[in-house]
Formats: C-alpha cells, sequence, structure tokens
C-alpha cells in the first residue's frame, strides 16, 4: 500500500533519519547547557592563584606512557590558571612519541629514557632541536610474593641469573639464583620489550639495553603484573615506583644491593639521595627549540614545568621530584634553551644529573 | 495412488536384513540432548555477560554522577570527568555513520544489483570479504597514511575527522556484506514483477527491493557502528589524545573518544582510578545501546511499514 505513496515513504525515512541524529546529539547538547556555568569548578580547588593569564594557543604533548601521569596533572593546573591554552597530552609511548616529535608534530614529548642516536638523527634530519628537561625520578622496584621471606635482599648480579637471555629456560627455580634459596619455581613477570622501564632495566642489570630472556609474562599493563605476582608464591616481577606504592600492601619489596654494598629498599628519599642505585632513573619532557621561540604558551608551560613549585604535583601522581639544585640546573638549561641530550644517545644508567647538566 | 514398480529382488533382500525399527525414544533423546546443548550454550553465553555487567556495575556505579559526565580528566580521580571523551565518541561515530552509511550500502546495491559478474567486479568481492577480516591496526595505519599527513589540509591532523573516517573505512566492509545479503534475499519475483509493470531499474531497487532489504541492511550497520563505537588501537595510531582540557569545537579539533579515556584510567595504578575507568565503561555503554536502540527501533519501523 505504501507503494503508492513514495512521497510519504520519503518523508518518513527523512524524520528517521532525523529522529537518529537527535538521539545521537541529544546528550551533548544536554551536556552542553549543563556543563557552561560549572565549567570552572577545578579552578577553584587549585593553589588559590585565581589571576588568570590571557595567553592563548595549543601545546602538543606526545609520548612515554610513564611520563604521562606528570605532564597530565602539570597540564591540569596549567590550564587553571591558563584557560585559553588547550593543551593535549597523548599516551603513545617513548619511541613512538619521538618519532611525531622529530616528524615536528608535537612540541614536547614525554620520554622515560634518553633520546637515542636515531632518533637524534630523525630530528637532525628533519632540523628539529630540543632541550632535554629532566623532571622526576623513577625507581624501578623489584616486588615478589609476600609470603617470599627468602628474597630479602638481591645484588644486581643474581637479577642477571634471573633476567639474561641465557636464562631462557634453563633457569626456573628460585635455588638456582643462589644455592640458599629454597626449591620453588621461579614465575617472572614485568614489562613489554615496547617499555622505557624495560630498556633501563636490561641495561642495569643484564648490562645490555633490550636483553632479555624471552620467556617471562611480559605486559604493556602494569596492573597485570602486580596481579601476577599477588598470585604466585614463586613469582618475582618488576615496574615503576608508583605501581609498587598503590600495591604496598599486597606485595613485598625486594631491597637492592647498591654500588655501595647496602641492601637499599626503594623509597622517596633513597631514590632522590641516589642510593637506591642502579634503578632509579630520571624521566624526562624534551621541549621543541622551535615551539619555545615562537610559540609563548609552550614555554610558558615548559616553565611551569620546571617550576619548584611544582614539586607536590609530581610526589602526588607517584614520582620522586628532583632535587632543588638539580632543579635549579634544569631551570638555567631552559632558560639559556641548550639543546642537545646530555646523554648523547646512550642510557641514563650511572649518569649523574647533577654533575652534567 | 501412485503404481509403484516392483520393487527388484535385491532392493527386497536388503530392506530383508534392515527391517525399519522407529527407536523413538532413542530419537527423541538426540532432540533432547540438542535443546539442552543450545540452552546451555546460551546459558554460558548469558552468564559471562551478566557476571561481566555485574562487576563493572558493581564497580563503577558508585562513581557515576553527574560531576563524572560533565567533568574533564584529571589528575585526581574524584574530579576526573569523561565530558571530552564522550563528545568525542559522538562527534567520532556521527562521523562514522554518515559516511560509513551511504558508501556502504551505494556500494552494496551496486555491487549486487548494478554491476556485471565479471572477474573484476569477483575482485573486488574477494577484497571486500577479507578486508571485513583485517586487524583494525592497519586501518589505523593506513588512516595515519592517508588522512593524517596525505589529506591533512582538508582533515587538519590529528582531528575528529581523520578518526571519524578512519573507522568508517574499517566498517565499510561489515556494512557492505550485510546489504548485499540482505539485498540477497530478496525474491526475484519481486524484481521481475517490478519491470513487468513497466519500472525502471532504479524504481524497482528504490521502491521495492531497497525498503524489504532495509531492516537486514541496518543490522548490519548495527554491527559495524557497535564495533567502531569500542575501537582503541587505530584511533592511538591516527592519534586520539589520552589527556584532553576542552571539547571538540569542530571536525578539525583534536579529539579524545571513551575507549582510549577507559584504557588510561584502567591502567592507572591508583585504585579509584579503576573505579572511574567502570564507571566511563557504563558510560560507553549507555551509548551504545542508546546508538543501537535507535537503529533498532528503525529498523522495527520499516519492518511493520512493510506488512
Amino acid at each position: 500500500m505504501t507503494f503508492n505513496n513514495p512521497a510519504q515513504r520519503k518523508l518518513s525515512y527523512g524524520l528517521s533519519l532525523v529522529a537518529l541524529t537527535l538521539t545521537l546529539t541529544g546528550c551533548p547538547s544536554a551536556n552542553n547547557t549543563a556543563n557552561a556555568p560549572d565549567g570552572g569548578t577545578g579552578t577553584e580547588t587549585t593553589s588559590g592563584e585565581t589571576t588568570t593569564s590571557d595567553l592563548s594557543g595549543t601545546v602538543i604533548i606526545d609520548g612515554s606512557s610513564t611520563v604521562f601521569p606528570v605532564s597530565e596533572a602539570m597540564a591540569e593546573e596549567f590550564g587553571n590558571t591558563n584557560p585559553n591554552v588547550q593543551v593535549t597530552v597523548g599516551s603513545s609511548g617513548t619511541g613512538g612519541g619521538f618519532k611525531k616529535f622529530c616528524a615536528g608534530e608535537t612540541d614536547m614529548s614525554g620520554a622515560s629514557r634518553p633520546i637515542k642516536q636515531e632518533e637524534i638523527d630523525l630530528c637532525a634530519q628533519n632540523n628539529i632541536e630540543y632541550v632535554e628537561l629532566p623532571v622526576a625520578f623513577d625507581g624501578i622496584s623489584i616486588v615478589v610474593h609476600p609470603e617470599n621471606d627468602w628474597a630479602t635482599c638481591l645484588s644486581t648480579d643474581e637479577l642477571k641469573v634471573m633476567w639474561e637471555p641465557a636464562a631462557e629456560g634453563t633457569i626456573n627455580n628460585w635455588n638456582q639464583v643462589k644455592p640458599e634459596f629454597p626449591d620453588q619455581t621461579l614465575t617472572l613477570s614485568g614489562p613489554g620489550t615496547d617499555s622505557g622501564t624495560f630498556d633501563y632495566f636490561t641495561e642495569a642489570v643484564v648490562g645490555e639495553g633490550g636483553a632479555s630472556r624471552g620467556d617471562y609474562a611480559a605486559s604493556e599493563d602494569d596492573n597485570v603484573i602486580v596481579q601476577g605476582v599477588i598470585g604466585d608464591k614463586g613469582a618475582l616481577g618488576y615496574f615503576g615506583f608508583a605501581y609498587f606504592e598503590e600495591n604496598k600492601d599486597a606485595l613485598k619489596v625486594v631491597p637492592i644491593k647498591n654500588e655501595a654494598g647496602e641492601c637499599i629498599e626503594p623509597s622517596r628519599e633513597a631514590i632522590a639521595d641516589g642510593t637506591y642505585n642502579p634503578l632509579a632513573r630520571p624521566i624526562f619532557i624534551y621541549v621543541s627549540k622551535t615551539a619555545l621561540e615562537t610559540k609563548p604558551e609552550v614555554k610558558a608551560f615548559a616553565e611551569y614545568v620546571t617550576d619548584p613549585a611544582q614539586s607536590e604535583l609530581i610526589n602526588e601522581v607517584g614520582y620522586i621530584a628532583l632535587p632543588d639544585d638539580i632543579i635549579a640546573k634544569v631551570q638555567t638549561r631552559l632558560q639559556s634553551a641548550t639543546v642537545g641530550s646530555i646523554f648523547e644517545g646512550g642510557s641514563s644508567l650511572g649518569v649523574k644529573l647533577a654533575d652534567k647538566l | 495412488m501412485i503404481a509403484q514398480t516392483p520393487p527388484s529382488p535385491e532392493s527386497a533382500s536388503v530392506a530383508a536384513e534392515r527391517p525399519y525399527y522407529p527407536n523413538t525414544s532413542w530419537r527423541y533423546g538426540l532432540d533432547r540432548l540438542f535443546v539442552i546443548a543450545i540452552w546451555s550454550a546460551i546459558a554460558i553465553a548469558i552468564a559471562a555477560l551478566g557476571l561481566l555487567l555485574f562487576d563493572i556495575l558493581l564497580d563503577g556505579l558508585p562513581t557515576l554522577s553527574s560531576q563524572f559526565l560533565q567533568g574533564f580528566p584529571s589528575r585526581s580521580a574524584e574530579r576526573a570527568g569523561v565530558y571530552p571523551a564522550l563528545l568525542g565518541t559522538i562527534w567520532v561515530m556521527l562521523v562514522v555513520m554518515f559516511v560509513s552509511f551511504p558508501l556502504g550500502v551505494g556500494a552494496g546495491i551496486y555491487l549486487e544489483e548494478f554491476a556485471e559478474d565479471n572477474l573484476f567486479t569477483r575482485l573486488v568481492e574477494i577484497n571486500i570479504n577479507n578486508l571485513a577480516g583485517v586487524p583494525s591496526i592497519i586501518y589505523g595505519l593506513l588512516g595515519l597514511f592517508l588522512f593524517v599527513r596525505l589529506l591533512a589540509p582538508i582533515t587538519g591532523g590529528r582531528t575528529v575527522l581523520s578518526g571519524g573516517l578512519t573507522l568508517a573505512l574499517l566498517i565499510l566492509p561489515v556494512i557492505i556484506v550485510a546489504t548485499r545479503e540482505a539485498l540477497r534475499a530478496v525474491p526475484d519475483s519481486l524484481r521481475q514483477g517490478g519491470y513487468a509493470l513497466g519500472a525502471t531499474r532504479w524504481q524497482v531497487i528504490w521502491e521495492q527491493v531497497f525498503p524489504i532489504a532495509l531492516p537486514g541492511i541496518l543490522t548490519g550497520t548495527i554491527l559495524g557502528l557497535s564495533r567502531a563505537i569500542g575501537e582503541t588501537a587505530p584511533l592511538i595510531v591516527v592519534g586520539a589524545v589520552a589527556y584532553i582540557s576542552f571539547v571538540p569545537e569542530g571536525l578539525q579539533s583534536a579529539f579524545t573518544v571513551l575507549p582510549i579515556q577507559i584504557f588510561s584510567w584502567a591502567s592507572r595504578p591508583q585504585q579509584p582510578f579503576h573505579a572511574i575507568a567502570a564507571s566511563g565503561i557504563i558510560v560507553l555503554m549507555i551509548v551504545l545501546l542508546l546508538m543501537n536502540g535507535a537503529a533498532i527501533y528503525l529498523r522495527n519501523r520499516f519492518q511493520k511499514e512493510r506488512l
């Protein structure tokens, strides 16, 4: 019967399409009006500073997921005092971040390790100069099951026995690591090979960045490693300090023998003063020099990030703020726009920031 | 009665060896067994879904508030909200819908009703069917190259438009295949009847075949859109960000979507973020249900209209 009336049919198509569109756009417009009056609720909760700047523009940040919480916290607070600056933070990994950064697509790049030689070359090819800014410390924490009463102190050599490529398929019991350890299956979990934590750990423990046994439970999500260690008496895993701090009660952390031969447990103090070595490492934000010079909002944001007043923010998101003397040097570095990397394409292992900056 | 040919001696002997036993209890037993098997299949599927929903609702409902819906991402889970991600998802899905539906249905109609059956169309068909199985990250790389880099002057780089177009590509094969299946299910007698009455090809397709096929096409579209709304990998490649302090203002705006926001929260060390990740999942589910509800409503309307 509707065959007789094409016009009516067309009308009903049209109406339905409009209805569909309205259903989908209905929610945002409702939210939009609701949001407008109290959009600034975040402003009062912070720093008490109510003066807002008239800076505007965009700050595009990408890079390491380890540095992401720091950049996010900074972007949030910065946004409260500079409401017209649009800050976006991506989380595509240290390597993925540098790819975009060296292509000139981003203003800043978070990195959980120093820039590598091939990335330096890539940036040079595209004439991207950068200022390297250490922003915080992280301590790689080695954790075991809470019922593990034998791993009271491990040396990097013992960790190497467990993690080196030669251990693959052969080292799978705790008593193979040290004869005094009980007969208990050793199950390892750790970050995947894309992670900066993995790079640093292998460099510090095995002696070569990226060299690790392959038969461990690898995960890009550190919460999975936490669960893996909680569920197995013979488990050992490693990840950033923030994950240990949040799961203190469910896990046991293993003190690591440092260069001086002392067994040191990762703590905010030990990481900041350098006694927790060699597993404490700096994390970085790289800023494009061109962006610093041409975009005042990028310069303002970089200054904001390196301001010692932000230490509290860094501690809040699970990292360890740099000591004041290092922050002062980082600030000088930013002010004078010193380009290049102090690590010259190498690792940050064993490098004393205070001397090199 | 029909005249029967007299049975040959051979077949008669076979029949004598194997007399017919109805054995009904065995056959009904099998019947019942099958019913039990399919019921347990459905029970397992529903139980898994139910458990998942229960777990998510348990974790996420307490933190689901209007402040959560209107809030921006934050380092503190109490203040964090999904507003930019929710709007980002809606923007991207609108792009996906307006691009993939006409393109997919158009391509399906062409291939099924107009294209001649030759080597070229068969090649196209095989490729479309294969594309439906390509991992989504590959579409992300395609989107990065095509929309973000090559068409940057139009899309503006890593924007809502690039993300939406990439996801539209991703679900095009699903819509094309569904459209073709739906058109194929329409009896040929209807087309021939139309031609017999003097209708043109276009009139036959638009007035008779398409309306009958529409419910099937919409089902395919629902499946496609449901896939697109949950995608993370291609959008990360295309450049959806993880923290954003503003909502998309247009097609050329930076954006994030709900799955990326949820992933970002779920991988945090702090427990409160895991709870708001669950709340984010509830929001995503509601958007998905609204979207599918609208499509199902349309489908039922067209089905009724036909009768």
